[in-house]
């Protein structure tokens, strides 16, 4: 191709060729094409093969509206299905090929459906596939998962470059077409903040399609004149490349900008607007009659759109079909340009002169298309009945123009029919205050009266805004026609009449499903398919719906309209995602100890965001039970730290604090002791355990309160809920301080030996003065502020110390340092659960939100006496049956079988199904200090059964095992070591 | 969505956390007559508005206030927006 076979276009740059390849060739193209442009422009107009027939189809419009030309884009490693050839804007290197073929889009194999077509017709699936159902999974879906679906995803796992933002504006202008630009403009000349979004790659909508004058300048020149002027106002934003695709509540709505050389690919935008205008144009419509699928059949005005915005003069031989005035502008653009323009064939009966070099079949329709895989002529009949064959290469097809009103319907606005145009307009309520169409999206279709209606629009929006408008001037134009009259589709002939030509719905379909009593518009959508896939039937759902209403003998608002949902178009998933995969939508906690932990041979398990040191290997250590056995043999026998700082932790102060957690918690709380710490079970209002904890009374008023890891957030907003919500004359304020605070568990039998030589002196920590389930602000390493609470998880005299965050490195590195003597080691979450389950302690696999107090054998703690979160109804019948599940150890007789958590529990005299389930297990490990495995877990009865023998089973991993049940706290239950 | 914050104004939804319908302030006493069946209510019982519904946001990645939100459910149209601590307040004295 060279650039004298192009017309001379302002939007075509025929200095920058673009090499591009597609379906393995390589071809050549401008800058200012679209993939779409450039392939006619190199003479291919077969593009893919269709949906359900494999039927050969070309290029029929030129913009997002496209039904049929559907390619695959390939990127390095990666490709997209299913992308409209007529909104790809064409770069260097492109490569794309045809979709729904194999092994070539000029001989198909799968085009034998066409053979059959009369088999799969509407609703063919549901008729067939119906029995017998073992048929299903061997046959049928198989079969129709291999032919089903448009395009084939690639698979890959790369994604592209996303953003996402929000944009905050006055007034949105969705599209620049004439409505746009003239809105943008009086709007942002009178001061109001204006975002203008457009789709396409260059602004100016359908003005670029065209060829009339306006004040004296040609369309596209008159388009950068105006947009010099917008460009001028600092308080205008545009924006092109930008899909607005949604409308949502309170004046948000949905963008995707595709950036071009650019790092980042897309950025999907938020946009917040008190105001918008949707300036989206209309659409053409396109007439079904027989074979009208062929490629060389395309709608008028965009066979206009490729010779004025792209330069296209390779259409030969072109005919237009039409019921409306508009397809004598492409007529007359053709003749200009020097194409063969064989006619006008015009269903409407007088229609008036506009050319006298224009030929026109008056009172005429196209009946039938000829041709294999390209279109090769016509048959046209006139008002006697007499049939005409007319050869032509393209044919243009003008069923008149839709209002682009997708958009208005967003937010459950149902749109208005209009007699005048023959098409539906954005309805009206009080929410639709936010959104006003103007010009041809709101049924206006010439240009004068366009402006007009733009211009009233904007100055109704400066009124609300209480804005008076500066002066300006409007272009205007000749007198335009706009006439049409009512045709739906062609009414002779048997063979197939396109309505939708990505879902291969014909005329004959939506008859079938009429007459099989699909008549609800919403039916006739999932019947036959009409309206659905890429372009959500923009050329096709007003003429079904016409056919259907034709069908019923409605006229076409009693048939009803179908929903219009977001998107408008098609938005990759990824660009809703933005950048928030993975360590950006999860990120990373780390505890204060962290960078320690690292360095002293810790491994990390993810617990929620935290990274926590689950142990600490040496280099001898052959595998992680070993180190796990020797971490709690240590603590045990003298003396380890463990990170605990994840723990929630709220503060908790005020005149009325105490009587507040009283009120949180189950368990009585009303008498707890400044210096006093007391383990707290929250309930749901339920009944069910909601979180469990400490609560330390520091001072008269001061409180603080720990949560599980997990629940740290949702415990601090039941806490503020409660306090808001239910208690608001209550004196209390909380606040979290989680980061604020490391916290090191201390424990073992020489912990106190330990911290004696970390605190300053003036403190006291013996028994006698520091017992058991005491806590104390003191003062560490010589003036660092710090609290110490005599808690213990382990079971082994144990003391959780806090001090600022900031120090907490230092603090490790001392601490190894002053406990070389006691041999202190550093522990991991998998030693503090090992010694848990030794001790009998529930954690998170216990307080699973099924679980009540009297399942963990805390049921007597349930205050009866005060009013609490979940006291009332966790004393229903049914969280207090007889026969309840009660939290009970499990040993098994063989100690070196492994017990594994999920596992469920059945008596030996009963056989093992579902019905005889007596209970299951939640937490296990091996228990150096038994040299066991050991378990924790839920029986039925399960207090009354310790030395009972039951069946563990694991149906999944196949497993049986024989165990006992016993008391679930295996070491120390007297806490004869807590209390030393 | 976007919700005016009585003292932060316009928000945006991704601040907040949805709990449910604002009937949850009316609390029933723990010690009140038939006070399992009223919790039993208080909890489970709930009226499927197809119109006005007042509802329990909290601001949590704000100013952690919890709000009720007077939304018609048709519409998604928000009417208005209160501290829930002052309706909390006026239930309180009207209960006295």
């Amino acid at each position: 191709m060279n650039k004298f076979t192009r017309i001379n276009s302002s939007l075509l740059e025929k200095n920058i060729e673009i090499n591009f390849e597609f379906n393995g060739a390589k071809y050549k193209g401008f800058q200012g094409d679209t993939l779409a442009s450039a392939l006619l422009a190199n003479n291919i107009i077969l593009i893919g093969r269709s949906f359900k027939y494999h039927r050969p189809r070309g290029i029929v419009s030129s913009g997002s509206h496209e039904p049929n030309a559907l390619v695959e884009i390939m990127y390095k490693d990666f490709a997209e299905p299913n992308i409209k050839a007529t909104t790809v804007e064409l770069y260097d290197g492109l490569k794309a090929k045809s979709q729904n073929c194999w092994p070539s889009v000029k001989f198909d194999l799968m085009s034998i459906n066409d053979k059959f077509s009369n088999f799969i017709g509407a609703g063919f699936y549901y008729k067939t596939f119906m029995w017998p159902s073992s048929f299903w999974e061997k046959l049928y879906e198989p079969l129709i998962r291999k032919a089903a679906g448009l395009g084939k995803l690639s698979q890959s796992k790369t994604k592209r470059n996303s953003e996402k933002g929000f944009l905050h504006t006055d007034l949105l202008i969705i599209g620049s077409g004439p409505a746009g630009l003239i809105s943008a403009y009086i709007a942002g000349l009178s001061g109001v903040r204006v975002l203008l979004v457009e789709e396409d790659f260059i602004y100016g909508g359908s003005l670029n399609n065209e060829s009339f004058y306006i004040s004296d300048m040609h369309p596209q020149a008159w388009v950068k004149f105006i947009l010099k002027s917008i460009k001028k106002l600092s308080n205008v934003r545009i924006m092109k490349r930008t899909c607005v695709f949604g409308m949502f509540d309170h004046g948000t709505f949905g963008a995707l900008e595709k950036l071009k050389d650019s790092k980042i690919e897309q950025i999907f935008w938020k946009i917040i607007s008190k105001k918008a205008l949707l300036c989206s144009g209309s659409l053409e419509r396109l007439i079904p009659f027989q074979n009208n699928d062929l490629p060389g059949i395309m709608l008028s005005a965009s066979i206009r759109s490729y010779i004025n915005r792209w330069g296209i003069k390779n259409f030969s031989d072109v005919l237009l079909f039409t019921n409306n005035d508009d397809a004598y502008s492409t007529a007359i653009d053709l003749i200009e340009n020097g194409i063969n323009c064989i006619g006008v064939v015009d269903v409407r009966e007088n229609p008036r002169t506009f050319d006298s070099r224009i030929k026109v079949y008056k009172n005429s329709q196209v009946i039938n298309a000829r041709g294999k895989l390209y279109l090769q002529g016509v048959d046209v009949i006139n008002k006697d009945g007499n049939t005409k064959h007319i050869k032509c290469r393209y044919l243009g097809i003008s069923g008149g123009w839709n209002p682009n009103i997708q958009i208005s319907c967003h937010t459950g606005v149902k749109p208005n029919w209009n007699e005048k145009i023959h098409a539906f307009v954005p309805g009206k309520n009080n929410i639709s205050t936010h959104l006003k169409a103007s010009g041809s999206a709101n049924g206006i279709f010439t240009f004068n009266e366009c402006i007009l209606d733009a211009e009233k629009n904007v100055i109704a929006i400066l009124r609300d805004f209480k804005i008076k408008p500066k002066k300006y001037q409007l272009p205007l134009i000749g007198k335009q026609a706009s006439d049409i009259s009512p045709f739906w589709y062609v009414n002779y002939g048997s063979k197939r009449k396109w309505v939708d030509l990505q879902n291969d719905v014909t005329v004959k379909d939506i008859e079938m499903a009429y007459l099989e009593n699909f008549r609800s518009v919403e039916h006739l959508k999932r019947y036959t398919t009409l309206g659905m896939g890429t372009d959500q039937g923009k050329t096709s759902n007003v003429t079904g719906l016409a056919i259907l209403a034709s069908l019923s003998k409605k006229p076409i608002p009693e048939v009803g309209t179908t929903v219009f949902r977001p998107p408008y178009v098609p938005i990759p998933i990824d660009s809703l995602v933005g950048s928030t995969i993975g360590k950006n939508f999860k990120p990373i906690r780390l505890t204060p100890t962290h960078i320690w932990a690292k360095e002293n041979g810790a491994s990390f398990t993810e617990s929620g965001l935290w990274l926590r040191a689950e142990w600490y290997s040496k280099k001898n250590e052959l595998n992680w039970r070993e180190t796990v056995d020797r971490e709690v043999i240590s603590v045990r026998n003298s003396v380890g730290f463990c990170d605990v700082s994840t723990l929630g932790k709220i503060d908790i102060q005020g005149k009325d604090a105490q009587e507040f957690i009283n009120k949180i918690y189950c368990n009585a709380f009303a008498k707890l002791s400044v210096g006093k710490v007391r383990y707290g079970l929250m309930l749901r209002e339920d009944g069910l355990v909601m979180d469990d904890g400490t609560t330390a009374r520091m001072s008269e008023n001061h409180f603080i309160m720990t949560t599980t890891t997990a629940n740290a957030d949702s415990v601090y907003r039941h806490l503020e809920f409660c306090h808001q919500c239910l208690w608001p004359d209550m004196e209390v304020h909380l606040i979290s301080t989680t980061d604020a605070w490391a916290q090191i568990a201390i424990a073992g039998p020489n912990s106190r030996k330990v911290i004696s030589k970390i605190i300053d002196p003036e403190f006291d920590i013996s028994n006698e003065n520091f017992p058991f389930m005491a806590c104390k602000e003191i003062s560490i390493c010589g003036g660092v502020i710090a609290r110490l609470f005599r808690i213990s998880f382990s079971g082994e005299l144990a003391y959780e110390l806090s001090f600022p965050t900031q120090y907490a490195l230092s603090f490790v590195n001392y601490l190894m340092e002053i406990g070389k003597e006691e041999n202190i080691i550093p522990y991991g979450t998998e030693a503090l659960g090992v010694m848990r389950i030794e001790k009998g302690h529930a954690a998170g696999a216990e307080l699973n939100g099924t679980t009540t107090a009297l399942n963990l054998n805390m049921g007597k703690m349930v205050s009866d006496n005060k009013d609490s979160i979940g006291s009332v109804l966790s004393k229903r019948e049914g969280l207090n049956q007889s026969d309840d599940l009660k939290l009970v150890g499990i040993k098994p007789i063989n100690s070196s079988d492994q017990l594994i958590s999920g596992s469920h529990l059945f008596d030996l005299s009963s056989k093992v199904n579902p019905q005889n389930d007596k209970g299951y297990i939640t937490s296990s490990c091996f228990s150096p200090t038994l040299g066991s495995y050991i378990a924790l877990g839920f029986l039925k009865n399960g207090t009354d059964r310790f030395g009972d023998k039951v069946n563990v089973m694991n149906p999944i991993l196949k497993k049986q095992f024989l165990a006992e049940i016993c008391n679930p706290v295996f070491v120390d239950p007297n806490g004869d070591k807590l209390r030393a | 969505m976007i919700i005016n914050h009585p003292l932060l104004g316009p928000r945006d939804i991704s601040e907040f956390v949805y709990l449910g319908d604002a009937s949850l302030l009316k609390r029933p006493s723990w010690d009140g007559n038939k006070s399992e069946e009223k919790f039993y209510e208080y909890l489970y019982l709930r009226d499927n508005v197809a119109g006005i519904h007042k509802e329990l946001w909290f601001h949590q990645y704000g100013d952690r206030s919890w709000l009720i939100v007077t939304r018609n459910t048709i519409s998604h149209e928000i009417t208005k927006v209160e501290l829930a601590t002052d309706i909390s307040k006026k239930l309180a004295k009207s209960n006295e």
